[in-house]
């Protein structure tokens, strides 16, 4: 599917700089039962209620300004852990637009950009400058992809890295599965060639 | 020549061309689907009215949400019915074959790939799931990918991916009593941490892993996603080779000596340059156990449960405290005694039929502790028949263990199998998260060994007291 086109934008940053952030906790197992369940009210189940159901009070995403939310500054390895793409779409749900840590998990990471979701790395000190800042009331963070650049509530501009194709497709909204037909002649000829050279791989007889 | 890694070969070989971008478009030989990250990848084809590309090269099971009762059927769980009804609609309509509930192929994913020859040496294999890497110990590359690749595998069997950096991971020495391919990878997850492999490609590789049975090297390139990374193999040999002969869906008769010419030339070259090298000492290693809410929380049986208030690092020790809190252990206190509710014997981890009799081995004659609840699961529907050809399911149910059917179950907990609040469970799955096993649970990752130990002791137990 196609993901909206990633414009720059200002916006409210929710801290949590936790490290190994894993999937399961950004999406718990029980959202993943229905195709239909709602995940905006699922991200960080287990941390933003208690066991009745309530909001835990103390809980980033239930404090007045981070409700509101568009930026998640995260910690290192985030989203580590399952390959549930729902992780993703739960933050995109929740109005997640930009998530900013030191650093990645490889699916997790694919899975963002797919659905339009800036996964941008940045240097542990310049997290934790953007994470004091981030309580303040009306602190409004600014995002600038062309130019890389997070710009603080203070003024102070942080560098952050994405790669220049993902950066590219995120602004376009490509549809990745249209750019890869493109080539299903490259991908034609590959399966002509194999086929004789390896022909146990695509020729399965009866045996399926 | 060039000298290549193991890696580098597969991958070269797989590469239909560069993308403008700098990814490879690599073809995709085998593409597996379970339940519960496919229906939405299938929405989005239809809406696109894309057709699947090659149904002949997909496989489909039901292996994450199915009840594993022993007598079970779709009316089992009500809260799989939905999921389990889309994989098996979509499945027919593209005419993709399709193993679910009740087909004698049944089975966790990544247990009836290698079982069936689906997975074979040098292929790249893709699954929406996260321990696709399982592949790796028969030398695939098994790349575990998210819904939105998942639906770009169907549409058009390949993969648009940036090249991994390579990771070589040497495991020297012999491993002692007690100490089985789990330990290893626990142990390596311990002495590097769960962000070592981020964007590599890990190749196991030493005297250790070459010794490992070839379900061994199965369990060890299933954790490989624990390491941060989504790839981790192992060069295929003759050992893999026997494995695989005769399999479902193996090459056979003049394909088979093509395809084995073809595999004995997957090695990493004498002379092949990695972008990192680790190596690890398994000869002094007691069997392992996680005592936190990371995998790289681990600790041999007979150590004791760090110590926060030691840890210099600020953020580790307030890492280390909330992981103490969580798993309600006491810092200092050795690990063994520590009692427990539950064991969990099942997932793509440690549900083959060497498991199963590891397990077994060590229940024999034994009985499952007083208020201890302990489950068997086996990975696949032809592990359990194999299992209970062989008798084993009747040691396990005269042991006082429950004997369950296939599925991910307890690992995942997204059918009913759910660890009880505050419970604490010793487990061979692959994850320790907090809730991952259910609201509060606490899970500790161990061998099958390891786990029945702790099911006939009531407590966590070194198990090369039992052997
Ligand atoms: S057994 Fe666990 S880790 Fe393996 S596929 Fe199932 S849910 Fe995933």
């Amino acid at each position: 599917m196609k993901p909206r086109p990633f414009t720059n934008f200002s916006g409210i940053a929710a801290p949590l700089p936790l490290k190994n952030i894993n999937t399961d906790a950004i999406i718990p197992a029980p959202y993943l039962r229905s195709p239909s369940a709602d995940l905006a009210a699922g991200l960080f189940a287990r941390w933003r209620y208690d066991d009745q159901g309530q909001e835990v009070p103390d809980f980033v995403l239930n404090r007045a300004p981070f409700r509101a939310a568009e930026i998640l500054l995260g910690g290192e390895n985030f989203g580590c852990g399952s390959s549930r793409e729902a992780a993703a779409w739960a933050l995109a749900r929740f109005g997640i637009r930009c998530v900013f840590a030191p650093s990645y998990a490889d699916i997790f990471y694919e899975n963002a950009f797919r659905n339009g979701i800036l996964a941008a790395k940045l240097s542990l000190e310049a997290l934790d400058h953007a994470v004091s800042l981030a309580g303040a009331e009306r602190a409004m963070f600014a995002v600038d992809l062309e130019r890389r650049v997070l710009a603080c509530p203070d003024g102070r501009e942080l560098g952050f890295e994405v790669p220049a194709f993902r950066a590219e497709a995120l602004t376009r909204g490509d549809d990745d599965i249209a750019t890869t037909l493109r080539f299903s002649e490259d991908i034609a000829a590959f399966v002509a060639r194999d086929g004789r050279e390896r022909s146990w791989i695509h020729d399965l007889g009866d045996r399926a | 020549m060039v000298s290549r890694s193991l890696f580098d070969k597969i991958w070269d070989f797989h590469r239909i061309r560069a993308m403008d971008d700098g990814r490879d478009l690599v073809f995709v030989d085998r593409h597996v689907l379970q339940e519960t990250t496919s229906a939405v990848a299938f929405d989005g084809l239809a809406e696109m009215m894309r057709p699947v590309r090659f149904p002949g090269l997909t496989f489909a099971t039901q292996d994450h949400i199915v009840s594993t009762e022993l007598r079970r059927d779709v009316a089992s769980n009500p809260g799989g019915r939905e999921l389990i009804g889309l994989m098996r609609a979509n499945a027919e309509r593209h005419g993709i074959p399709m193993y679910g509930l009740g087909d004698p192929r049944q089975g966790i994913v990544h247990v009836i790939g290698p079982e069936l020859g689906i997975v074979l040496p040098g292929t790249i294999v893709a699954c929406g799931d996260s321990h696709t890497s399982t592949a790796g110990g028969l030398g695939a590359l098994g790349i575990g990918v998210g819904t939105s690749e998942v639906e770009h595998v169907l549409a058009t069997q390949t993969l648009v991916l940036p090249k991994p950096k390579t990771l070589r991971m040497r495991f020297d020495g012999k491993a002692g009593l007690g100490i089985t391919a789990k330990d290893m990878v626990l142990h390596a997850l311990g002495q590097f941490g769960i962000a070592i492999g981020v964007g590599h490609a890990i190749e196991y590789a030493g005297e250790a892993i070459r010794a490992l049975p070839v379900e061994g090297r199965l369990t060890v390139c299933n954790m490989s996603i624990e390491f941060g990374g989504r790839l981790g193999l192992i060069a295929p040999d003759e050992a893999a080779f026997a494995y695989i002969k005769g399999r479902a869906f193996a090459p056979s008769g003049e394909m088979w000596a093509r395809a084995v010419a073809h595999w004995q030339t997957l090695f990493t070259d004498e002379a092949a340059i990695f972008d990192r090298e680790l190596s690890l000492d398994i000869s002094k290693a007691a069997p392992q156990i996680t005592w936190g809410t990371t995998q790289e929380d681990v600790i041999g049986v007979d150590q004791a449960i760090p110590d926060p208030d030691t840890i210099a690092d600020m953020d580790r020790r307030q890492r280390i405290a909330a992981a103490v809190e969580y798993m309600g252990v006491t810092p200092g206190k050795p690990i063994a005694g520590l009692p427990v509710d539950v064991v969990f014997i099942g997932s793509c981890t440690n549900a083959r039929l060497s498991d199963l009799e590891a397990a077994a081995a060590i229940a024999r004659g034994r009985h499952v502790a007083p208020g201890v609840r302990a489950l068997v699961v086996p990975g696949s529907s032809a592990v359990k028949r194999e299992a209970e050809a062989r008798g084993l399911d009747k040691v396990f149910t005269d042991a006082g263990f429950e004997w369950r059917s296939a599925g991910c179950s307890m690992c995942v907990s997204i059918n009913e199998d759910i660890v009880p609040p505050g419970a604490r469970c010793v487990a061979t799955s692959n994850r320790n998260f907090e809730n991952r096993q259910g609201p509060k649970a606490r899970t500790h990752l161990a061998s099958p060994a390891m786990a029945v130990a702790a099911a006939v002791s009531g407590a966590i137990t070194d198990v090369r007291r039992l052997a």
